[in-house]
């Protein structure tokens, strides 16, 4: 209950009573019943901790994190950095921390498109669209995701050998050994030319802000576009060709087993984020349904009176207002999908969950392994959280 | 909202019921906490008698045996539950030297990752599963390992059709791999050794990893021999497929116990070479009831209870030996019935007395 | 669609009824309305059902028509599977489902005594039945729970009136999921109402403690609890004493089922109006008396549905315990397709387990739907 609505009168704190050592005193039992409570689990807690302590002295586990700077000796088939076996555990748990927020990321991205895709087509007109989105919602979220993430396993081993790869188009080529796409030999110039981009978009963002500030005050709208195209795609251009403008395309080809050269999407990855984004973009769905239709029908039928179009109403009206009631059940799924992606230790896509394990049994300590495992899934889900919130601040109800 | 059925109550009654009901609540709620802060107190008692294990699991009446989750020859559920595999003979061959009765075993199921803890918490008497014999497992994990029952090595499984002869021609492939074992870190060292490189794909389930190599996902399957072997024997033709002929590592296998209980371990360990012994004499669990009866050999009369006291001496009845040859057969047979089938022929396994083999018993005296 | 209402708003009153033209009501009207309403429409239409028919043949001719029930077994009791393997795809190989169902179901639970198992699966399967009827809404289901989950245990166990002890080593299949899931949420909820009460008390100290469990279990995924079930826990116990590994995954699941039922359950505490807090504060009850007769039974009930959908997640998470190795439906249909004879058949079991989770989590969730239409029909307008 905001502040805001209680009578200013009542504001005022009741006098305060002295504390009388009696059980009929609220305050007093609350105090007993949180010494209680706090020395009950203090002690729980303390004796576990011995028991671990003496347990771990008499099996002669070691224990530490000096693990971390020893040669890890595991092989990793995906890595964002560069890595070796011959490199230490840190870096491996590394390797694996960032493996999870790639597919936590791209997940997220997807999952949120498609589902408000199928959530939208929930609501359609057309029977046919409309059943079948639902028919997707409801057996997709009855299944377990585990079940699904093996199914989409086997499905994407069922691709064609490297030998008989499906090759569409000129240096794509797909095969159950992922798919193979053409990559431009990264040099400097590119990476100025992607700062270039980040702060082309932080500048137009900057220039909107104040652009709609201006319009607040003397109610004129201002183009943003023709600058938003400048700084967003021209400077970064620009940059590139003031570096040279390097052109060197790294075509995937067959040579020995594999395809060499390219970038490449392995079937793991593509298989766990297939199975992530349908199954949480089923869940999404329903949370974007159940946002527009949470608006009242009303502001449909006035925007419509207004001369809106179908796609403006949506967009204008009933969106803005639908998010209000979307934001904090979405935030969730996308917290869900997150630690959902730790089930890929089933289907073989490296992440920390799987590399922890690999060292929890290589050194034998379990307890750092785990720890380092909960660290990092906490670190992930309060920044997703701080930052929906942040989000979902942003765009509450500003009542007055 | 209408109000629950309670609610009504609450508001129709007097409230001296509800105070006596609260008061109750009080009370159980005073019992809880008790009950709560003296949990400690009771859990201190251990569950298990403090003695040897042997006394504990004859208290407890049946011997808990970790097993792999489902591994086909060694150790897995057959259509009707029941456990079937060169392991889990050996957990009934102890289980009968213990209760003579082989179903006095209680089969715990684990995973790469738990089997450690659960034989060092107490939570299995024994190991019977794929484990190899290491030096820091032997030591800074506080096991036992009671002898090899089965020697193995890593190898490599190609394609028939890929052409490849030798694990040298692996450059640049793909290479399947079970994650969280030894088999991991000894196919890097072996890639670095030999300055191969390849592209590793770690699955943790043994079904999916098998499956990613039919399918293609990888050129190569790494894993021990045996597990190749009854893997190539499963597919639908097995020439298809080629074991090469380099092995990267060796792979002792035996049967664990924790360290520090050493009557236990002896047990465990002569349940083992009594059943080698047992096919060096050419016993077998037809034959078993007449050679009790008639053999001359004295090793035999020992081994199988007439004479001497060897049972005694490891503190069980003096014709364990053969009862456990009647219900399971000796080494031989336990190997013909699991192992053979599924495509995994003796080799170094065979014994040394007949067969140059490595499976060799000491005597019995 | 508005439109058909404001015609039939603006009909004249006084004109004779006549029925409407076959355009406008009927199946014909139905189809220009729902199916080809405009060439967009139309398209989608033709597209949706195309693909629709294309995909229920594919799966009859591979389900049904050219599949295989049943296959021959040898005297040493391994099927003969080449039947099967002819098929290279083209067909269902259910032969795998026929000779294996059994283990699927119940694990290696004692063959001959599967009846007990099964049972078990119907008394589960009853008291979701009875949970879900609205007469049973009250005090009376927590001695029924009691009673039938004393019932299972008695019956899963033994040792008692002539059935003999069955470990839980060997407890396995359908019966263990049903056992994490249910159990899971009869000592979860009890729990959970504390955590959320607690999350709203005015203690600093138990505030504090509630928000640290609950955000804690919240922030991290089902499966490192399981890890930490299966091979931490032992570690935290003096030594000697050990808890059995259904127990500690058993344990796990409690907890975190806890911490999402608490967040569920405060929701409902924050739905009530402050009047009711404020009646009972005036009527002088106790926190006790407030929490127990007046706030709890008005809050709980409108906490079902989600509590439900919650049940359902929790229902699918079991299936995590595959990854410790307890033998669930999932573990067991996995462990099925070991033997040699039947590698490769891992499509149809996945199907049939996966027909298995459908049934129960569809049959919920409609439930649950159904549930949310009826508490929010005062809503409606």
């Amino acid at each position: 209950m905001s502040d805001a609505s209680v009578d200013p009168r009542f504001r005022r704190k009741p006098p305060r009573r002295p504390l009388r050592l009696s059980w009929s005193d609220e305050r007093v039992r609350g105090i007993v019943y949180q010494v209680v409570v706090v020395a009950l689990i203090g002690s729980v807690i303390y004796w576990l901790w011995s028991n671990t302590v003496h347990n771990l002295e008499v099996r002669r586990i070691a224990t530490g994190f000096g693990f971390l700077q020893r040669e890890a000796g595991l092989p990793i088939a995906e890595h964002l950095i560069p890595y070796d076996p011959t490199d230490t555990y840190l870096r491996a748990l590394t390797v694996g921390v960032l493996n999870t927020l790639k597919v936590a990321v791209v997940g997220i991205v997807l999952a949120t498109i498609l589902g408000t895709i199928i959530g939208i087509a929930r609501l359609s007109k057309n029977f046919l669209v409309s059943k079948i989105a639902a028919f997707y919602v409801e057996v997709i979220r009855d299944l377990p995701l585990l079940l699904q993430l093996l199914f989409w396993y086997t499905i994407m081993q069922g691709l064609p050998g490297p030998r008989q790869a499906l090759n569409p188009v000129e240096g794509v080529f797909l095969s159950n050994r992922g798919l193979k796409l053409p990559w431009i030999i990264w040099e400097g110039a590119h990476t100025a030319a992607l700062l270039a981009c980040i702060a082309g978009i932080v500048l137009t963002w900057l220039y909107a802000r104040q652009a709609r500030a201006k319009q607040m005050a003397d109610g004129q709208p201002r183009k943003i576009w023709p600058l938003a195209i400048a700084l967003v795609i021209g400077l970064p251009i620009l940059t590139w060709q003031a570096m040279g403008g390097p052109w060197d395309v790294d075509w995937p080809a067959l040579r020995g087993f594999n395809f060499q050269g390219g970038t490449n999407m392995s079937p793991e990855f593509a298989a766990l984020l297939i199975g992530l984004v349908t199954y949480t973009a089923g869940f999404i769905a329903e949370v974007v349904r159940a946002g527009i239709l949470s608006v009242n029908s009303g502001q449909w039928e006035a925007a419509q009176a207004l001369g809106l179009r179908h796609g403006s109403v949506l967009r204008l009206i009933v969106m803005p207002q639908a998010l209000r009631v979307i934001i904090p059940p979405l935030t969730s799924n996308y917290l869900n999908l997150t630690k959902n992606s730790s089930l890929a230790v089933a289907i073989g896509y490296q992440d920390i969950v799987s590399i922890a394990n690999t060292t929890l049994n290589q050194t034998g300590q379990a307890i750092e392994g785990i720890a380092i495992i909960m660290a990092v899934y906490l670190t992930i889900s309060l920044s997703i959280s701080l930052f929906m919130n942040w989000y979902n601040a942003r765009i509450a109800l500003v009542e007055r | 909202m209408r109000p629950g059925p309670a609610g009504q109550g609450a508001n129709g009654r007097d409230a001296v019921t509800a105070t006596r009901r609260l008061n109750f609540l009080r009370l159980a709620g005073a019992t809880a906490i008790t009950a709560v802060l003296s949990l400690p107190a009771l859990a201190q008692q251990p569950a298990a008698p403090s003695g040897t294990t042997i006394d504990a699991i004859r208290a407890r009446g049946t011997l808990i045996c970790g097993v792999n989750t489902g591994l086909a020859g060694f150790a897995q559920p057959d259509s009707q539950g029941v456990w079937r595999g060169f392991d889990a003979d050996y957990c009934r061959a102890v289980a009968i030297a213990l209760f003579n009765d082989a179903s006095k075993v209680r089969f715990v199921p684990t995973t790469a990752q738990n089997r450690f803890t659960a034989l060092q918490s107490g939570e299995v008497d024994m190991l019977s599963r794929n484990t190899t014999w290491t030096l820091s497992r032997d030591t800074s994990l506080g096991f036992d390992f009671t002898g090899i029952n089965f020697y193995d090595g890593q190898g490599f499984m190609v394609k028939r059709s890929l052409g490849v002869n030798a694990a040298r021609d692996l450059n640049g492939a793909t290479i399947c791999v079970q994650p969280g074992t030894t088999t991991e870190q000894n196919l890097t060292d072996w890639s670095r050794a030999n300055n191969i490189r390849f592209q590793p794909v770690v699955i943790e389930r043994l079904e999916e990893v098998v499956a990613a190599y039919v399918a293609g996902r990888c050129d190569a399957y790494t894993t021990d021999v045996s597990g190749l072997a009854a893997t190539r024997s499963a597919q639908p033709r097995p020439a298809d497929h080629v074991i090469l002929p380099d092995v990267i590592s060796k792979e002792p296998l035996g049967p664990l116990v924790r360290h520090g209980d050493q009557r236990f371990a002896d047990l465990v360990r002569w349940v083992h070479f009594g059943l080698i012994g047992a096919e060096e004499f050419g016993i077998t669990a037809a034959n078993v009831e007449e050679a009790t009866r008639t053999d001359a050999r004295p090793e035999v009369q020992r081994m199988l209870g007439r004479n001497g006291d060897l049972g005694q001496m490891l503190g069980v009845d003096p014709a364990w030996m053969a009862r456990i040859i009647r219900g399971l057969g000796n080494y031989g047979e336990i190997y013909a019935r699991n192992l053979e089938p599924i495509g995994i022929p003796r080799g170094r396994n065979a014994l040394w007395t007949t067969a140059g083999g490595l499976q060799y018993a000491p005597p019995f005296r | 669609m508005s439109d058909v209402t404001l015609n039939a708003a603006t009909a004249n009153p006084e004109a004779t009824p006549r029925s409407a033209p076959l355009t406008a009501v009927g199946p014909i009207a139905w189809a220009r309305t729902n199916l080809f309403a405009g060439w967009l429409s139309t398209a989608v239409t033709l597209v949706c059902g195309y693909l629709i028919i294309r995909a229920v043949m594919g799966f009859v001719d591979w389900a049904f028509i050219n599949a295989i029930w049943s296959v021959p077994v040898n005297a040493n009791g391994v099927a003969q599977t080449q039947a099967c393997r002819d098929l290279a795809g083209s067909g269902a190989c259910w032969a795998v489902v026929t000779e294996k169902h059994r283990f699927m179901l119940f694990g290696t639970y004692p063959y001959e005594q599967h009846w007990r198992p099964a049972l078990v699966c119907i008394l589960f399967v009853a008291l979701y039945i009875v949970s879900a009827l609205k007469r049973f809404w009250n005090w009376t289901l927590i001695p029924i729970w009691a009673g039938t989950l004393t019932a299972i245990g008695v019956l899963m166990w033994g040792g008692v009136l002539g059935l003999p002890y069955v470990p839980q080593e060997r407890w396995g299949g359908l019966p263990i999921t049903l056992i994490l899931a249910t159990f899971g949420l009869a000592f979860a909820f009890p729990l959970s109402i504390l955590v959320a009460l607690g999350r709203r008390s005015n203690l600093p100290a138990i505030k504090v403690l509630c928000v640290l469990y609950v955000e804690l279990i919240r922030g991290v995924p089902l499966i490192s609890l399981l890890f930490m079930a299966s091979v931490m826990f032992p570690l935290f116990l003096p030594e000697g004493m050990n808890i059995d590994k259904l127990l500690r995954a058993q344990i796990a699941i409690i907890l975190f089922a806890g911490a999402y039922l608490a967040e569920v359950v405060r929701a409902g505490l924050q739905s009530l109006p402050k009047g009711q807090y404020e009646a009972a504060d005036a009527m002088g009850l106790s926190y006790w008396q407030k929490t127990g007769f007046i706030i709890l039974p008005q809050a709980l009930r409108t906490v079902i549905p989600p509590l439900v959908n919650t049940f359902i997640g929790f229902f699918k998470d079991t299936s995590l315990v595959l990854i410790i190795g307890i033998f669930d439906l999932l573990t067991a249909g996995k462990t099925a397709i070991v033997e040699p004879a039947w590698q490769g058949f891992g499509i149809e079991v996945y199907v049939f387990v996966g027909l298995i989770y459908l049934v129960f989590c569809f049959a919920m969730s409609k439930y649950s739907a159904g549930l949310e239409t009826d508490l929010n029909k005062h809503r409606r307008r």
